[in-house]
């Protein structure tokens, strides 16, 4: 992943930070409670709702097991329709791909849909080693860009700043990257996306090249989809020359009628919303649209079609457009309305592997490929909203972040190691998540590798890791304990010992204890253990 | 009826009297209880820090030492969760790391009889009505695992309600962890504090004299930064509760 994180503390210390932190603790605080009481209420509208999950749970491992089967179908599909598939196995060959692709069009600035898969590969900083500046178009994500930050949620990444700080950020900074931030900017919200509307209105006529990432590929047809709340994502889709998306390979699912599935958990996961104000898909180029609309070749009528469908299926649903406005329509059907083709005249799609297919390997952790980074996750998870986004080094914060980064990135670095030790294992991510990821399961599992090594799959091939430093103590701890408690003999002495000299313990605790006791009272030892109670009592031998 | 108590390492060595308070409980209902010796640990602080391997023998001694009983009753929710959820799965693991169907075998068998104190008493005995006596305001506070690995729901809550003097008090964020998490109130110190720090305020701002829970490991980290605060506030297992009457009021 990204070169931005190296270095960054492991998660224990950079979250103890965050939690003196009480500004960033009470903007964390306000906006994830908010937004999990609006999730808890939208999806309680749907009867269905743990069969909907069941269903997209189902088509996502079902996909992921056919993985390269819906891959090819795709690059079929989006090559028919007059895009170009590059393949690209880790971040420096999708960003050297994506730097040619720029280069070639002679542009030194292009445009930027939201897109975590970019952050993934740290696009930005390598577009920018190569002189073409990337500009965010996402409100949160040019607060970020601006501001020089990181991304700290993966649907609002600029949730740990608050209304006061995005002002100063805008004025001290939008001059650098354009059009300056009016003349006494206020901090009311109406002020502020005003400032960025006109800000990024500029950007959008000057631009002749943009770059996306998905949040869905239909294989049949060579569909993507983005879907979004503020539709600075379709400005950017429809009007430059060229687009480029980057787009991980788990994203695939084969059909529309799964994508009908999957439009109707992702808004409401993640905006509480019954519908996202704009869902964006795009097939192919626009020369390809100009043909279909007077040649009707098989391609566009499968979409159509498909699009249709997709629609009923939306519509099937009780409310789900009711009091939301969509904008649901295919690149074809909009080049219909308007009288003549639009969107780019060349498409790229970049299909990035980097870890996943190593990934798909673990048959524990392959399930985190499920995820359709909703960020329900994040919003319930009470570690994040004490520690914040940024103590886990990576894009993919929080519980999904703590198990999907490790199996992208390896547990080599410390940070990465303490990663899948980030949580009290209190199942409340799991039972948000709308594609039924089990969090904690794989938090254990992936425990295991940091602890006591094992198998894993590097680059497509089998290696045998070794337990990451620091755990020699704990390791030791843990056998000695197995060993007593498998004794049950030795586990009555020890509760024994424990007993008698019970007035000796201390109240606080040297070594690693004293975080218990910093904050904590320790319970005292009881005269007598239950077993030894009972046998006194109840004249039962010892299990000798 | 007979019974098997399944007390547990923590409560076995650091909570007896929830124990015991589980044989009165039980005995006043007419159940017989028996304590098989052979029992220690569930592996679950084994398993959940990542040494699946350690837990095994664990596994393999709990199901032996619970062979042939009716019922398995525990006084800990994380511990029955463990028995159902992950044993198991450790099992399945064994078999598919090529070492045969032995521990999944043994896992299978002895997990469909585990049953946390409050499911045993609502689900098996049909009771929610236990004839207990307990004159103090008590918030409960449901513990992750019997709220969302077991899926205990109302259950504790509907034996509360119908002890003779309790008076319950609703508790804000109640679904919240409380930040134990075993090893994690170690290993993230600081976000595990922050955690228990906020549920200790809101369980003052109850205004209840005790706080119940169904897992001792939890009330452990929350009775401790209760006592840190200096709070009155009594932490206290459900068990203790129920088991209860007016005689020992009087
Ligand atoms: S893991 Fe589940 S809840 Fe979290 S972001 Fe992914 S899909 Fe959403």
């Amino acid at each position: 992943m990204s070169g931005t994180y190296l270095g960054m503390p492991s998660f224990p210390r950079a979250a103890a930070a965050a939690t003196r932190d009480g500004t960033l603790r009470g903007n964390l605080r306000h906006a994830t409670h908010t937004i999990r009481d609006k999730r808890a209420r939208a999806v309680a509208e749907l009867a269905d709702w743990p069969r909907l999950r069941a269903a997209a749970a189902a088509i996502k491992e079902r996909t992921l097991r056919h993985l390269d089967h819906y891959l090819v179908q795709t690059e079929a599909a989006v090559t028919a329709a007059g895009g170009t598939v590059h393949w690209a196995a880790d971040a420096a060959e999708a960003n050297r791909i994506v730097t040619r692709l720029v280069r070639a069009t002679g542009e030194t600035e292009v445009l930027k849909v939201k897109s975590m898969t970019t952050q993934e590969i740290g696009l930005n900083e390598a577009l920018g080693r190569a002189g073409i500046t990337a500009c965010e178009t996402d409100l949160a994500e040019l607060i970020v860009q601006l501001g020089e930050d990181r991304p700290s949620h993966i649907l609002v990444p600029a949730i740990h700043r608050n209304r006061a700080e995005i002002r100063d950020i805008f004025r001290a900074r939008m001059a650098d990257w354009g059009r300056p931030a009016p003349d006494g900017l206020g901090d009311n919200p109406t002020e502020l996306a005003e400032a960025a509307r006109l800000h990024l209105r500029e950007k959008f006529l000057r631009a002749k090249v943009a770059i996306s990432g998905a949040n869905f590929m239909v294989a049949e047809t060579g569909t993507l989809v983005v879907v979004e709340s503020e539709g600075n994502g379709r400005m950017c889709l429809t009007l430059p020359e060229t687009l480029i998306s980057v787009v991980g390979i788990e994203k695939v699912v084969p059909t529309w009628r799964d994508l009908g599935v999957f439009l109707q958990l992702l808004p409401r996961s993640s905006t509480a919303e019954r519908m996202n104000p704009y869902t964006s898909m795009w097939t192919g180029t626009a020369e390809t649209a100009e043909t279909a609309e007077t040649a009707e070749t098989a391609e566009t009528a499968a979409e159509a079609r498909a699009a249709a469908e997709a629609r009923a299926a939306a519509e099937a649903r009780p409310g789900a457009r009711a009091g939301t406005r969509t904008g649901t329509e295919t690149r074809a059907e909009a080049g219909a309305r308007a009288g003549g083709a639009d969107g780019p005249r060349a498409f790229h799609l970049v299909l990035l592997d980097n870890g996943r297919t190593d990934t798909l390997a673990d048959t524990v952790g392959r399930q985190a490929l499920r995820c359709i980074r909703c960020s329900a996750c994040l919003n319930v998870c009470p570690v994040y909203e004490r520690a914040g986004g940024h103590a886990y080094g990576s894009p993919y914060p929080g519980p999904i972040g703590a198990i999907l980064t490790p199996q992208l990135r390896g547990t080599e670095s410390e940070l990465d190691a303490s990663l899948p030790f980030a949580s009290s294992l209190c199942g409340a991510c799991y039972e948000v998540c709308p594609v039924a990821i089990d969090i904690p399961e794989v938090l254990v599992h992936l425990r295991e590798r940091v602890a006591e090594g094992g198998i894993v799959t590097r680059g497509g091939k089998k290696a045998v890791i070794r337990p990451a430093r620091g755990h020699a103590a704990e390791r030791a701890a843990m056998r000695a304990a197995r060993w007593t408690l498998d004794h049950p003999a030795a586990l009555r002495t020890a509760q024994r010992i424990a007993s008698r000299t019970r007035r000796l313990h201390p109240r606080r605790l040297p070594g690693p204890g004293r975080a218990w006791t910093g904050t904590r009272a320790l319970p005292e030892v009881p005269p007598e253990s239950f077993r030894d109670w009972w046998a006194r009592t109840r004249g039962q031998g010892s299990p000798e | 009826m007979r019974v098997a108590l399944f007390v547990t390492c923590v409560n076995d060595t650091l909570f007896p009297r929830t124990g015991r308070a589980v044989v009165r409980l039980l005995e006043r209902l007419g159940v017989e209880v028996d304590f098989p010796p052979a029992q220690t640990c569930c592996g679950q602080p084994q398993y959940n820090s990542g040494y699946r391997h350690q837990a095994e023998p664990l596994v393999r001694r709990h199901a032996a030492a619970f062979d042939g009983y009716d019922h398995v009753v525990t006084p800990s929710a994380s511990c029955a969760a463990m028995v159902r959820d992950n044993h198991p799965r450790i099992g399945a693991r064994a078999a598919a790391e090529g070492r045969g169907r032995a521990l999944a075998d043994a896992a299978a068998a002895s997990l469909p009889r585990t049953y946390e104190l409050t499911e045993f008493l609502v689900d098996v005995l049909g009771v929610t009505d236990v004839g207990a006596y307990y004159p103090h305001t008590v918030t409960y506070h449901p513990t992750c695992h019997g709220l969302r690995v077991l899926g205990l729901g109302d259950r504790p809550r509907r034996l509360l309600e119908h002890v003779g003097g309790l008076v319950l008090r609703e508790l804000e964020g109640a679904e919240e962890c409380c930040g134990f998490g075993g090893t994690f109130a170690v290993r993230n110190a600081a976000v595990s504090a922050a955690m228990g720090a906020d549920k200790a305020r809101r369980i003052r701002a109850t205004g209840a004299g005790a706080v119940c829970m169904v897992d001792n490991s939890c009330l452990m980290h929350i009775g401790g930064t209760l006592a840190r605060l200096g709070s009155p506030v009594r932490p206290v297992h459900i068990a203790e509760i129920l088991a209860s009457t007016e005689e020992d009021v009087r």
